[in-house]
Formats: structure tokens, sequence, C-alpha cells
């Protein structure tokens, strides 16, 4: 509308966008918990499972079992670990990135380049 | 996603690894290739990675009451071409068949045909073509990343239906099926996927400006001056 509050204008839109992107990835978590039907007896069932499920109606028998076969607590965690695993990389290199471009920032950012 | 280890009959478990091997070859050797010609997009190159190890990890509930996996290879397929997420993918699947008893190695070729051979290239054709049209970077993202997602599913669909075709109305009663099992669960999945690749890609475009024009990505690099 005006001219004056551009500069404040685009900080409160560079804010609004990831923070309504983030109320949506809640919104998409949290309504499933609230109106899904109960298939049988446990909630949420993998659709993974499920299809397995479909092909043993079949009649079909799995011609190989997996090498190893945690059991439901152990497996658990090793899901934890595989997050884990993938986490502590993902924000490992977003930190470095943050660090580097805040140092620049700060230093006025050097147009040559650094090493 | 997952085909259960043994749940293709060994003709198919052979057939869907042989067409899976090419690409994962040619992704391994794209990815030497890419960090010996590219050093500044490693780190990148491992976020992207780490982005579908954590994706594939987490099991998301929807509204149909089931629950199933976003497979998180859409956004490094658009960032560094799909043949990369072809090796990554299958490292993923490797991890979870091998530990986890999820998937499988008999059924890993399938896996991989699914969840890093479609899944990618539908992400990045989907991208290429809507930036042919100007759509705006972020909102492409969105849009091919969510489609990979039910790429990967409908392939799912169709290795089970190819394996399973029903004794009345064949292959595409069996598709039907399948399909219809994974595709309502997996929309709101789908769309989830989408906007966790757009916060990264956002958060990436703010500090890693450098990396992502060196792949192409963020303001168009004004005619490159020469690349010593």
């Amino acid at each position: 509308m005006s001219e004056i509050t551009t500069e404040r204008q685009k900080t409160g839109r560079s804010l609004f966008a990831p923070l309504a992107l983030v109320v949506a990835l809640i919104a998409l978590w949290v309504i499933p918990m609230l109106v899904a039907p109960r298939v049988g007896e446990e909630h949420f069932v993998g659709t993974d499972a499920q299809a397995t499920e479909m092909v043993e109606d079949t009649g079909y028998q799995p011609w190989f079992a997996p090498v190893f076969s945690p059991s439901g607590e152990v497996e658990s965690g090793l899901f934890a670990l595989q997050a884990a695993l993938g986490a502590s990389v993902l924000f490992y290199v977003i930190g470095y990135f943050h660090g580097r471009s805040r140092t620049e920032r700060a230093l006025g950012r050097t147009s040559s380049e650094d090493d | 996603m997952h085909i259960a280890e043994g749940f293709l009959p060994p003709a198919h478990a052979v057939a869907w690894t042989v067409a899976a091997a090419p690409f994962v070859v040619h992704g391994a050797r794209q990815v030497i290739k890419l960090s010996k010609e590219k050093p500044e997009a490693r780190l990148l190159l491992a976020a992207a990675g780490a982005f579908t190890f954590v994706l594939s990890a987490i099991k998301l509930p929807s509204v149909t009451g089931s629950s199933s996996h976003a497979t998180g290879t859409g956004i490094g397929a658009i960032l560094f071409r799909p043949p990369v997420m072809a090796f990554l993918a299958t490292i993923v699947l490797i991890f979870q068949a091998v530990l986890l008893a999820h998937g499988g190695l008999t059924t890993l070729g399938a896996n991989v045909f699914a969840m890093g051979i479609v899944g990618p290239w539908t992400a990045y054709a989907t991208f290429r073509g809507l930036r042919g049209v100007r759509v705006g970077e972020t909102a492409a993202i969105f849009v091919a990343v969510a489609l990979a997602n039910i790429a990967t599913y409908a392939t799912t669909s169709v290795q089970l239906a190819l394996a399973f075709p029903d004794p009345a109305s064949g292959f595409l009663g069996a598709f039907a099926k399948f399909a219809g099992l994974f595709a309502v669960t997996q929309v709101p999945l789908a769309i989830t996927e989408g906007i966790l690749a757009v916060l990264l890609f956002r958060a990436l475009a703010r500090i890693a400006t450098r990396e992502l024009n060196v792949l192409g990505f963020g303001r168009p690099a004004s005619k490159e001056s020469s690349h010593v």
C-alpha cells in the first residue's frame, strides 16, 4: 500500500510464509489423530503391512525371511536411530551454512572467493 | 512402499533388481563425479541424503487411520538430478532391509525402483516442466515433491498388481485394489512432504545461496564468468 513500510513488510512476509507452513504441518499431523477412524484393533496400521496382508489373503507364502528381525521395542529404537543419524547430518550442514552466512554478513561480505 | 521381504515371487524380484541395478550404478558414478567436479556441493549432497534418511524413518499418520512413509527423495532429485537419488535411496533401503526388517533384500530392486527411480524422476520432470512455464521455484518444488511421493506409491501398486493379479479382474483389478489402499492415505502425506521440502529449500536458499547457485538455483547467474 504505502512505500514507507516496505522494509518491514519484507521481513514480515519472509516470516509469515514459513510460519504458515509449519502450522499447516502440525495440522496435517494433528487432524488425523482427531478424525481418523479406527481400523481394527490397532490405530494407524502401516499401509505397507496392510498391503502385505492383502497379498497373504491371496494364499501367497513369502519365500524368503528377513535376515534379522528385531522385536517391536528394538525396532522402534532402530527407527529412532535412523532418524537421529539423518537429523544430525542434516542439521550439522544447516548449522554450518547458517554460521557461515552470519559471519559473512558480519564481515560485510567480501566479494573475493574464500576457501 | 516397502514391499516386505519375500513378498514378490522370485521371477519378479529378479526382474526388478535387474531393472534397478543400472540406475543405481549410474547414480553411484554421478555421486562421485559430482563431489569431484563441484566440491562445494558436497555438504548439500550430504544434507539431501540425510533428509531422505530422516523422512523414510518416520511413519506419518493419515486421515484414513493408516500410517505411511514420506520418501524424502524428491528435493534431492530436483537439486542434484535423479540418478544421485537412486544411489542414496538404495543406501537407505539397505539399512532398513538389514537392520529393521522393513522392506527386504529380495524386494530391494522393486523398492529402489519405486522410491529411488520413479519418484525422483517424477519430481525432476515435474519441476522442470513447471519451471518451463514460469511457475515460481517454491511452488514448483511443492508440487514436484508431492507428486513424487504419490508416484512412488503408484509404482508399488503396479509392482504388487503385476505379481498378484486379481483372479477375476486381472492386473487392473489388483492395481485398483492396491492403489486404493495407498492413494487416500498418501495424499496428506504427500502434502506434508511437499511442505517440508519447501521449508528446507527456503532455508538453504538463504544460507547456502552460493552452493545453490552452483547447482543452477536461485538468482539466475548472469552469464557466468570464466570458471577455472
